[in-house]
C-alpha cells in the first residue's frame, strides 16, 4: 500500500517544527519513529498533507534524571530505555514496558513520547503513563506547558494537544526506595498490540502497608485507564491476597473494551483482571513481600 | 535400494554433505533477481481495483476520473476482457472457470474488478481509488453448510443452478458403516482445519511485454510452474506457444500460493497486449492475503472404531468443504480432494471410507496445496488427532496406542484400503527414537506430579505418514499434462556444467542439492555444476515445484540423465584407455579398465576429450536430458513430540519442546533439510496457535494484513529439535522421498494434542485451531474446573 500524497518537512530545531505546526495545524503531523503513522498512512487511514520530521532536533533526543524525574525527550527511541542503568536500576514498571513494548525491531524507531502521542487505547505507554503518575510537557506558540497523563490522554487516538502543539517531553516521578512496580500483558504474538495490559506502581509505608498505587489498564477501553476504585482499596492497606483480588476485580468493573480480532470482550475485561493481580504480586515481590500469588 | 554406481563406493562423494547453500551468497548480500527487481524500459505500472462487497451486482463503473488523472494510459474492466475473450478463465484443474475481472457481479470481497495501468506504481494506486463502481449488494453466504441448503445459487453463470461442486468418495462405505457399527469403541469427532493463507514473504507478481514486432510475449511471472503455466497461457489466448516466454525469477518463497494463475497476471499482459509496452503488477500484502489461494478450510468428522484392546477397526471420514466462490483448488485433475486419501495415515485399518463435498461461498478461491501434496495435512491432522480422541476413550497411553497399529516395516509395500501403495516405512523405529530424544518416560511422570498440583501440562504426539511426489502418469496430470518432471545436465569442455530442470525453486535449495546429486553420479564438483530453473526457453518441460515433488521427480530425473553421460562418456573412456567399452567400470567416482586399478580416468578428463578428442564413431560433447515419469508416489513419515505448559487463567500455551524425527528416505543435504524442517515447524506452529483467516457474517474478511493475520517472530518460535531415520524409497533412483512438507503436515496435529493432553484431567477433548488463549481460557471456564 501507498501513503496518499503528502509534503514533507525536516524541523531542525524545535523552534522550526511548532512554527510549521502554527502554519499547517491540522493539516499537519509530526513524525518522531512512525511506527504507528506510517503504517496509518500506507493503509490511508491517516492522510495528513504534511509530515513534520522531527527526527533531526538532536535536542530532543535524551534520557537523564533532573529534578528527581526521568525525562525522556520526544526523540528518544524505546530501545535507549531498555539499555538505560538508569531505568533498570531505579523503574522497574518502566523497565518491563522496556523489553515488552512491540518488538525489538520497532524499539530501534518507535518513540516513547510518539506512542503517548497517539494515544492509541492498546499501546504500552500510555498505560505506563498513568500507573506512573507521567507528566506530559507540551509546546506551542503560546510557550510550554506540563500537563498530567490523565488529562494529556482524551481519547482513542485523541489527546490533549493543540493542533499547534507538539509534546516535548514525558516525566516519570522517581520511585521512592520503598516504591515499585510491574508491568504485564496479554499478546496474540511479540509485537502485537496488547490484547489486554496492566501497569502497577505502589509505595510501601514504614509499617508495611501500602501508602500510594498507581493501577492503569491498557487495550480494554477507549484509552488507556486508571483504576481509580483499586488505588483506593490498595491505598492504606496491608498487602494481601484479599485486597489483590479486590483490586483486580475494580479492573474487570472498569474495563470497557470491544470485541475484536484479538478476543471478546467478556475474555479481555476478564484478561484485565488477570493482569492486574499479576502485576500486583510481581510489584509486591520486588518490594521484598512474597506469597502473595 | 538401488546403488547406481557400478560398485558401492567407500565414501559419499557429495551426496549426504551438509554443503553450503551456492544462492545464499546472492541471497543474502541482496544480489537476488526478484520479480520487482525487474525493471524495462518504458515499463508501466498495473493497480488493481477491488470490491468492497462480498456478494453484489456491478449496476455501473465510471472509469472518466481515473482516466483524467495525468499519467493513467488505461483503465480496464470486465467487459473490456469479454471483448478480447478473457474475462473468464479455466480454475486449476480446468472443471469450473474463474472471473479475471468481475463480470456482471462480485462473489467474495476484494475481487477484483478494474485494473488501472499508469506511468508509476502511485499514479496507479491513486488513480484505482478515482474508479467508481455502483453496486447492489446482494445476500452473502459465508458458512458452507449454509451453502448447502442451496436457499441461495451464488454462481448463475453455471448450468447447474446448485452451490454444490461435486461429491467425492472413496473406500467401502457399507462395510466400513458395519464395522464401526459393531466396534466395541468408537469415537468421532468434528474436526475444522481453519482457512489458512501461505503467506509467503514476497507476494505475487508478474510483468507483461508484448513485442509487436516479433509478436512474442515475454512473462515474467513469480511462478512455481512456469511451463505449466506457459501452456495456460497459450490454451486461454491462442497465442501459439513457441511466442511465448516465461520466466520465473528468484522467489521469496512459494509454499503452494504461487502456483495458480492470477487476475494480475492476465490484466497486465492484456495491458501490454493493448499499449505495446511492459506492464508490472506487483500485489500488495493485503491484495496477497485476500485474493490469492487460500489453503484447507476443512469440516472434517472423523470417525475410528477398535476393539476394547485399541485394536483399530474402521476408519471413516466425512468432509465439508469450503472452496469459495471459484473452484479453484489446485488438485491433480483425477483427484479433486488430492490426496486426502492417505487418511488412514501410518496405521493398519482393515476398511475405510471417506467422502467430502465441496461447495462455493462468497469467499476467496483456493485450496491451494501449502506445503502440502494436495490435502495430506488436513489428512494428517485429521487421523492424529483422531488417533489421540481415541487414546482418551481407551485411557491408553497415545504412544502405545500407535505402536499397536503401526504398519509394520515388513508390510511394505502396502496396499492402503483407499487406494495408495506405500512404497516404504518404519514407524516404530522412528517413533522410537522420537520418545528417546524427549525423554518420554520421565515426562509422563512429571506431568502426574503437575497434575496433583493442579498445572496444565501435556505431551502431543504426531506420527504422520505422507504421500508425495505427484506423479506417475497413469494417476496424475494437470489439465491432461502428465505429472512428470524432466532434467538436462551439458558437461562443458573443462569439467564444470550446468544443470536445469522443470521445477522452480522458491528457497528449497534446488541451486545446491541439483548440483550435489549430479556430482554424486559423475564425481565432479558440486560448486562448478550451476543450475538453472524458472526459464522455459531454456529448461526441459516440467510441472513446477510443489507438493514436495522436485526430489522424487525432478531429483529422479536428473539422476538419470547423469546415468546417461556417464554411458556416453564411458564410450570415450574406452577409446583414452584403449579399452573395450564392456571391460571399462565406474569404480570410487572414476572410469577403470577392468582388473586394472591403475587405469582410470576421471569425468573431468573425459569432458575435455568429449570436445577435443572424442574418439572413432563417438557423438562430440557431453549433454543429456531425461523425462522421468515415476513409476509410484513416495511417502515420507515422521515422529513429533510435542511438550506444553498451559496457564490456566489466561489460556496461554507455551511449547516448552519440540522434537521432530523425520523420515524422507536418502538426505541429500542434511542442512538444507534441517533447514526446511525448521520452516515447516515453525508454519505449524503458526497454524496451531495463531493463523486463520476468517470472516463476518457480511462475508468480510477480517485477516488482510499481518496486524491481523499473524506470523511468528524468533521470540514466540519454539526451539526445534529435530534429528531422522532414513528408510529409503525403494523406486527412486537413490532413495530419495521428498521432505519439504513434513513439518507443515505432521506438526499441527502434536501441538494439539499437546495442548489437549493438557487439559484432559479437564474432560476437555477437542478444540479447533487455532488454539488462541481466548479459546483454551473458554474450554478451561466452561469445564468448571
Amino acid at each position: 500500500m501507498f501513503p496518499a500524497r503528502f509534503d514533507y518537512l525536516r524541523a531542525s530545531s524545535t523552534d522550526e517544527a511548532v512554527a510549521a505546526l502554527a502554519q499547517h495545524g491540522g493539516e499537519a503531523r509530526i513524525l518522531a519513529g512512525g511506527q504507528s503513522l506510517i503504517p496509518a498512512m500506507r493503509f490511508r487511514l491517516a492522510r495528513p498533507s504534511v509530515l513534520i520530521d522531527i527526527n533531526a532536533i538532536d535536542d530532543l533526543r535524551y534520557l537523564r534524571e533532573t529534578g528527581g524525574s526521568l525525562l525522556i525527550g520526544a526523540g528518544t527511541r524505546d530501545a535507549a530505555l531498555e539499555t538505560s542503568e538508569l531505568v533498570t536500576s531505579g523503574y522497574r514498571m518502566i523497565a518491563d514496558v522496556s523489553v515488552l513494548v512491540a518488538d525489538p525491531v520497532v524499539r530501534q524507531s518507535g518513540t516513547v513520547v510518539g506512542s503517548i502521542c497517539h494515544s492509541d487505547p492498546a499501546g504500552d505507554w500510555g498505560v505506563a503513563a498513568l500507573a506512573g503518575r507521567a507528566q506530559i510537557v507540551v509546546r506551542g506558540p503560546a510557550g510550554t506547558r506540563t500537563l498530567s497523563a490523565d488529562d494529556f490522554l482524551v481519547d482513542s487516538f485523541t489527546t490533549a494537544l493543540a493542533e499547534n502543539e507538539m509534546a516535548l517531553e514525558v516525566q516519570f516521578p522517581r520511585p521512592s526506595e520503598h516504591t515499585s512496580g510491574a508491568f504485564a500483558k496479554l499478546e496474540r504474538k511479540v509485537g502485537d498490540f496488547a490484547t489486554a495490559s496492566a501497569a502497577v506502581q505502589l509505595t510501601l509505608d514504614t509499617s508495611g502497608a501500602i501508602a500510594e498505587a498507581g493501577v492503569a489498564i491498557g487495550a480494554v477501553g477507549a484509552k488507556a485507564l486508571r483504576v481509580s476504585e483499586a488505588e483506593q482499596l490498595l491505598r492504606g492497606a496491608k498487602p494481601s491476597k484479599d485486597v489483590i483480588r479486590a483490586a483486580a476485580d475494580a479492573a474487570r468493573k472498569e474495563a470497557d473494551p470491544g470485541s475484536d480480532t484479538r478476543g471478546s470482550a467478556e475474555f479481555k475485561k476478564e484478561m484485565a483482571g488477570v493482569l492486574v493481580a499479576r502485576a500486583l504480586v510481581s510489584a509486591l515481590e520486588r518490594l521484598g513481600v512474597g506469597g502473595m500469588a | 535400494m538401488s546403488i547406481t554406481s557400478d560398485s558401492e563406493p567407500k565414501a559419499r562423494h557429495s551426496v549426504g554433505q551438509s554443503m553450503k547453500r551456492k544462492e545464499d551468497p546472492r541471497l543474502i548480500q541482496g544480489r537476488g533477481r526478484f520479480l520487482d527487481d525487474i525493471v524495462l524500459p518504458n515499463m508501466l505500472h498495473l493497480a488493481i481495483v477491488h470490491s468492497p462487497y462480498a456478494h453484489a451486482r456491478i449496476v455501473k463503473i465510471d472509469k472518466s476520473a481515473a482516466l483524467a488523472v495525468p499519467g493513467v494510459k488505461a483503465v480496464l474492466t470486465g467487459e473490456d476482457l469479454t471483448a478480447a475473450g478473457l474475462a473468464w478463465i479455466p480454475t486449476f484443474h480446468g472443471y469450473d472457470k474463474q472471473m479475471v475481472l468481475a463480470v456482471g457481479k462480485v462473489l467474495y470481497q476484494y475481487q477484483e474488478v478494474a485494473g488501472v495501468v499508469a506511468t508509476s506504481r502511485e499514479i496507479a494506486n491513486d488513480a484505482a481509488e478515482l474508479v467508481v463502481v455502483e453496486y447492489e449488494q446482494l445476500d452473502p453466504i459465508v458458512d458452507p453448510f449454509v451453502a448447502r441448503r442451496d436457499g441461495n445459487i451464488l454462481r448463475d453463470d453455471r448450468e447447474n443452478k446448485t452451490n454444490h461442486i461435486y461429491h467425492w468418495e472413496v473406500g467401502k462405505r457399507a462395510e466400513a458403516d458395519a464395522a464401526l457399527a459393531s466396534s466395541e469403541v468408537k469415537v468421532k469427532q468434528r474436526i475444522y482445519f481453519q482457512r489458512c493463507h501461505p503467506a509467503p514473504l514476497e507476494p505475487c507478481g508478474a510483468i507483461a511485454d508484448m513485442n509487436g514486432a516479433s509478436g512474442r510475449l515475454t512473462l515474467y511471472l513469480t511462478s512455481q510452474a512456469p511451463h505449466a503455466h506457459r501452456t495456460v497461457v497459450s490454451l486461454v489466448t491462442g497465442i501459439p506457444e513457441d511466442k511465448i516466454h516465461v520466466i520465473s525469477p528468484d522467489i521469496g518463497g512459494g509454499f503452494g500460493n504461487k502456483v495458480p494463475v492470477y487476475a494480475g497476471y492476465v490484466v497486465s499482459a492484456v495491458g501490454s497486449v493493448v499499449l505495446g509496452v511492459p506492464v508490472k503488477w506487483v500485489e500488495t500484502r493485503t491484495e496477497n492475503l485476500t485474493t490469492t489461494g487460500f489453503a484447507r478450510d476443512y469440516h472434517m468428522d472423523v470417525e475410528i472404531g477398535a476393539s476394547k484392546a485399541g485394536k483399530l477397526t474402521a476408519l471413516k471420514v466425512t468432509t465439508v468443504a469450503d472452496h469459495g466462490a471459484f473452484d479453484a483448488a489446485a488438485d491433480p485433475t483425477k483427484y479433486p480432494a488430492g490426496m486426502f486419501g492417505v487418511v488412514t495415515g501410518s496405521y493398519d485399518f482393515p476398511v475405510a471410507f471417506t467422502e467430502l463435498d465441496a461447495y462455493f461461498t462468497n469467499k476467496a478461491p483456493g485450496g491451494i496445496a501449502y506445503r502440502c501434496s494436495f490435502r495430506v495435512t488436513e489428512a494428517s491432522y485429521a487421523i492424529e488427532r483422531g488417533m489421540d480422541l481415541l487414546a482418551g476413550e481407551l485411557k491408553m497411553d497415545p504412544a502405545e496406542l500407535r505402536s499397536l497399529n503401526f504398519l509394520k516395516k515388513e508390510q511394505f509395500p502396502y496396499q492402503s484400503p483407499l487406494g495408495f501403495e506405500y512404497d516404504s516405512g518404519d514407524y516404530e523405529t522412528t517413533l522410537r527414537k522420537a520418545l528417546d530424544r524427549i525423554g518420554y518416560t520421565d515426562l509422563r511422570r512429571e506431568q502426574a506430579e503437575r497434575r496433583q498440583r493442579g498445572e496444565l501440562m501435556g505431551i502431543g504426539l504426531s506420527t504422520f505418514t505422507e504421500v508425495v511426489g505427484a506423479g506417475p502418469g497413469r494417476l496424475f496430470d494437470i489439465m491432461g499434462i502428465k505429472m512428470f518432471d524432466s532434467a538436462e545436465i551439458r558437461i562443458h569442455p573443462t569439467g564444470s556444467g550446468i544443470v536445469r530442470t522443470g521445477t522452480r525453486h522458491q528457497g528449497q535449495g534446488h541451486e545446491t542439492t541439483w548440483a550435489q546429486i549430479v556430482a554424486e553420479e559423475l564425481g565432479l564438483d558440486p560448486q562448478n555444476l550451476r543450475v538453472e530453473e524458472g526459464d522455459t526457453d531454456t529448461a526441459p518441460y516440467g510441472l513446477g515445484t510443489y507438493a514436495s515433488r522436485s526430489t522424487p521427480v525432478a531429483g529422479a530425473a536428473l539422476v538419470k540423465a547423469a546415468q546417461r553421460i556417464r554411458e556416453r562418456a564411458r564410450k570415450v573412456a574406452a577409446h583414452l584407455l584403449e579399452a573395450a567399452e564392456d571391460d571399462i567400470d565406474w569404480i570410487d567416482y572414476k572410469f577403470q579398465v577392468k582388473g586394472v586399478p591403475g587405469k582410470t580416468i576421471g569425468m573431468k578428463e573425459i569432458a575435455f576429450a568429449a570436445y577435443t578428442n572424442p574418439g572413432p564413431g563417438n557423438e562430440p560433447g557431453l549433454e543429456a536430458t531425461y523425462y522421468y515419469d515415476p513409476p509410484n508416489m513416495t511417502f515420507p513419515h515422521g515422529a513429533y513430540v510435542a511438550v506444553v505448559d498451559v496457564d490456566r487463567a489466561t489460556g496461554a500455551t507455551k511449547v516448552r519442546r519440540f522434537v521432530a524425527i523425520d523420515d524422507c528416505g536418502t538426505v541429500i543435504n542434511p542442512m538444507i533439510v534441517e533447514g526446511q524442517i525448521h520452516g515447516g515447524l515453525t508454519e505449524g506452529f503458526a497454524i496451531a496457535f495463531m493463523q486463520e483467516i476468517t470472516f463476518d457474517e457480511n462475508g468480510n474478511h477480517l485477516n488482510p494484513n499481518f496486524t491481523d493475520y499473524l506470523l511468528p517472530t524468533s521470540l514466540e518460535t519454539p526451539a526445534w529439535e529435530t534429528g531422522n531415520t532414513v528408510t529409503p524409497s525403494p523406486h527412486h533412483p537413490i532413495g530419495a522421498k521428498g521432505v519439504g512438507e513434513s513439518p507443515n503436515v505432521g506438526s499441527p496435529a502434536a501441538f494439539v494434542n499437546a495442548v489437549m493432553d493438557a487439559l484432559a484431567p479437564l474432560g476437555i477433548k477437542h478444540i479447533d485451531m487455532p488454539l488462541t488463549r481466548e479459546k483454551v481460557w473458554r474450554a478451561i471456564r466452561d469445564s468448571g474446573a
